[in-house]
């Protein structure tokens, strides 16, 4: 079992590492976002052996199902051009590996020498133990007001959204429901006298 | 049982990946918003390691307000992205240049 959960963290990483690079280097930025599904997808899994099932699948479910879609959308609505995207890709390569390279050394030196890197394993998951209820229980006492913010800066998302896509076209033809119920109907009837003058 | 520090590791590669990301694709701004979720994925990763590991559950409540406003900022950038290319004809960044700074 042990060793089952080792395995499996190894590949879930490296499919995790490997797809997150081709993400950034990839011609298409279709591509790059299919990538980036892939990588929420072991993202998730990893998520499901550290034992937080609700995120994991809420990384499925919010990420992939709707982030990422409308990552796809937006890409495939815009007609880019991609060589002129593609500009100085090599020119800043040195420059951004050399800022990796030290700050992963720099953090793996602390994560083996900090104590930090020594917390002791904790033991297994018990079988009846329910991530979702006892994050709902902290999350519906302790962080109440954060939650409702979270559920503000939401609505905030989708208005700001809303109105930066809107475009008001001054020349499509319309209703104008409000001057259709107040008409009169002298404005739109007008009455004739056929009788003509008398002989 | 695996050790807290290969799981530390881990966030830090995926880090770092979303650094490099940024550097290489200065240009592209769809890039460099899922440069910014491969940053965020990884603090998520390692959050959710440290709340594993020191038995708290905080570290996945804070996940998931990162989550929340990553989802808003992404859906915003977006928007933001749509109306200039819709304005403009491109997203390069190097055309973004119309309060001369």
């Amino acid at each position: 079992m042990m060793l089952t959960t080792t395995i499996l963290f190894y590949v879930f990483s490296a499919i995790l590492l490997v797809s997150a690079l081709l993400v950034i280097t990839a011609r298409n930025p279709v591509y790059s976002a299919l990538y980036l599904v892939l990588a929420f997808f072991n993202a998730a899994a990893l998520f499901l052996l550290l034992g937080a099932e609700f995120l994991g699948l809420i990384l499925i479910l919010v990420y992939v199902g709707a982030v990422m879609v409308l990552f796809l959308f937006v890409v495939m609505m815009l007609d880019i051009n991609l060589e002129r995207l593609k500009e100085g890709f090599l020119r800043y390569l040195p420059l951004g590996l050399a800022i990796a390279i030290v700050g992963v050394l720099e953090m793996v030196a602390v994560f083996w020498t900090a104590p930090i890197g020594r917390v002791p394993a904790p033991g297994p998951i018990p079988a009846n133990a329910d991530n979702t209820r006892a994050l709902g229980e902290l999350l519906y006492t302790h962080y109440l007001y954060p939650f409702e913010i979270a559920a503000v800066i939401l609505l905030v998302a989708i208005i700001a959204a809303i109105a930066l896509t809107l475009r008001r076209r001054p020349d499509t033809k319309s209703q104008a429901v409000g001057k259709q119920v107040a008409v009169a109907v002298r404005e739109r009837l007008r009455m004739v006298d056929l009788r003509g003058p008398k002989p | 049982m695996i050790p807290l520090s290969h799981w530390l590791i881990l966030g830090a590669l995926l880090f770092s990946i979303g650094v490099v990301g940024i550097f290489l694709n200065r240009k592209n701004v769809i890039i460099l918003l899922m440069a910014i979720e491969i940053l965020l994925l990884a603090v998520n990763i390692n959050f959710v390691a440290f709340s594993r590991y020191l038995g708290n559950l905080q570290g996945q409540i804070f996940v998931f307000f990162v989550l929340t406003v990553a989802a808003a900022e992404a859906a915003i950038g977006l928007a933001i992205l749509v109306v200039y290319f819709r304005n403009r004809r491109s997203i390069n960044v190097e055309d973004i240049d119309d309060l001369r700074g």
